[in-house]
């Protein structure tokens, strides 16, 4: 099985790790995958994507351009890739950012409070994390087990603090 | 075996050049290959012997690797299109002096300043020579993040062994991009090299390491015992990649991500009855010429898939000594074929001499 996911939104939302983090449980459990980021004038507050491929079997083009699973984190990303999404595929929507609903009828549509709820927990910028756990809960790409691990692997022993955060955010998003 | 890690292929070219016992590294930032340079400012340092120096530009990067590669030392610089074609001067002067060295170039789109999405349209000048004189570069073209580190190795083992300057020739995709990826050991097999200058200690005669002959008949020299090594290292060294060639109809060319869209439209071919199957050169310089002429005895029809206006299509031409037809699918200035669009150019190739 082959999932396409691509995750949009402003730059510092942290789509690039959250992307990061699904390639990295991945890569623990033995799949092969693809991490590509959008590049270039991207700032704080521009648009940023990135398009994560995981599969059994050896990626291709690491490039997705109709993404199985959709998550968008800003009203620009939901406008530009609502119509790429695969017949039957899944769309994430932070729903604290973005008012309007998914026009599509023949995808599954998750609304997340994601940035509420990061604000709940304490830590306002980790919506990012909180759809990643929503992601995980609904497509199974990859499994909860052991995203403990992941997070002491991809965060550097300089922000070790923050690996309980990033936990209790994704738990959250995991349970929301 | 080692542990798999997840790496950017900018990352991997560098740590792969550090494990192949490549001390010295000489650059200035461009995107999209600034992360190479960067993981070196950060590595070089606390390796001993280990030098990384931002140069004042990329005509003093390519100047001291031509230094430090006349040391006999493994030696690299990176960069991208514009800053490549700066460094032109410095690589003839390096392959005129038979000196080895590593050179990067992680494309981007041109003519100019061009953009910093990601392209293939450097081939010619990488390829056919790029800077004055008669000489050719080993050009090896990566298509995964492992190939972004094995191929490091190889350019520094090919380029030590035929005296030569190496290129990889990545793009913007290749560089950015993270895949899962098993470093190779810290083990470099490094070959005596009596050339090099690093000093006589009064018990030998002195190297001397130059490119300039004002005598023609010396100069004529140097120039056909050049050319006798590039005929063994076209001999030697052509590797390419084959994939579902066997009983392909419609044969198609590409490297570096386009052969990654290619395989996913060779598959997907394949699904609809087409029989195609890609060859991706892995040199393009020595070009895979024997493996296209005998794929032109069984094909129809072959496509060259290009970030570029069509460049790697005409050594697809004199391979074949055209006697197939071969089309362009291409898109440029940052644009990435779709895995359709390559779909339909093999659809056209199969239906088109039927």
């Amino acid at each position: 099985m082959t999932t396409q996911i691509l995750i949009a939104g402003f730059g510092g939302q942290g789509v690039l790790f959250a992307g990061k983090f699904l390639a990295y449980k991945g890569l623990l459990e033995d799949k092969q995958l693809s991490w590509l980021p959008s590049y270039g004038p991207e700032m704080r507050g521009g648009t940023a994507n990135c398009s994560v491929i995981i599969s059994d079997e050896p990626v291709g083009s690491p490039i997705v351009s109709k993404p199985d699973v959709l998550v968008v984190m800003n009203l620009p990303s939901l406008d530009k890739y609502e119509n790429d999404v695969v017949p039957g595929g899944k769309i994430f929507v932070d729903s604290t950012l973005i008012e309007r609903k998914v026009e599509r009828t023949d995808v599954d549509v998750y609304y997340i409070p994601a940035t509420q709820l990061a604000i709940d927990i304490g830590a306002p910028t980790l919506a990012n994390m909180i759809m990643t756990g929503k992601v995980i809960k609904e497509t199974g790409v990859v499994s909860y087990d052991g995203i403990e691990q992941t997070l002491t692997k991809i965060i550097s022993a300089r922000k070790a603090n923050l690996k309980d955060i990033n936990f209790k955010a994704l738990e959250t998003g995991y349970n929301a | 075996m080692s542990e798999k890690v997840l790496m950017k292929g900018n990352e991997a070219i560098a740590e792969a050049a550090i494990r192949a016992g490549c001390l010295h590294y000489f650059g200035y930032p461009i995107t999209p290959q600034t992360e190479l340079a960067a993981y070196m400012a950060k590595r070089m340092p606390k390796i001993e012997g280990g030098v990384f120096l931002q140069a004042e530009s990329e005509i003093a990067a390519i100047n001291m690797v031509y230094g430090v590669s006349a040391t006999g030392k493994r030696v690299m610089t990176s960069s991208s299109s514009p800053g490549v074609s700066l460094k032109q001067e410095g690589i003839s002067y390096i392959a005129g002096s038979d000196l080895p060295a590593l050179i990067v170039n992680v494309q981007r789109g041109g003519p100019g300043l061009g953009g910093i999405q990601p392209s293939q349209s450097d081939y010619f000048q990488a390829t056919k020579g790029g800077g004055h004189g008669d000489y050719h570069l080993i050009v090896l073209t990566p298509a995964s993040v492992q190939e972004m580190a094995d191929l490091t190795g190889l350019a520094f083992e090919l380029a030590d062994k035929y005296r030569m300057p190496a290129m990889l020739l990545a793009d913007g995709t290749m560089g950015q991009m993270m895949e899962p990826v098993e470093l190779p050991e810290t083990k470099p097999e490094l070959i005596d090299k009596p050339w090099a200058l690093t000093g006589t200690g009064m018990k030998r005669e002195h190297n001397i390491v130059n490119s300039l002959y004002l005598v023609p008949e010396q100069l004529e020299k140097t120039n056909l015992e050049r050319y006798e090594r590039y005929k063994l290292v076209e001999e030697n060294e052509v590797r390419y990649e084959s994939f579902m060639m066997d009983d392909a109809d419609v044969c198609v060319v590409a490297f570096g991500i386009a052969a990654r869209v290619s395989k996913n439209a060779v598959v997907e071919a394949r699904k609809q009855g087409i029989k195609a199957g890609l060859i991706r050169p892995i040199t393009v310089w020595p070009f895979p010429k024997k493996a296209l002429a005998k794929a032109a005895e069984t094909c129809k029809a072959f496509v060259s898939v290009e970030l570029s206006m069509g460049q790697m299509i005409e050594d697809i031409n004199l391979a074949i000594k055209c006697s197939k037809p071969v089309s362009l699918c291409n898109r440029v200035g940052g644009m990435i074929p779709s895995p359709e669009e390559v779909l339909e150019s093999i659809k056209k190739a199969a239906g088109g001499n039927e």
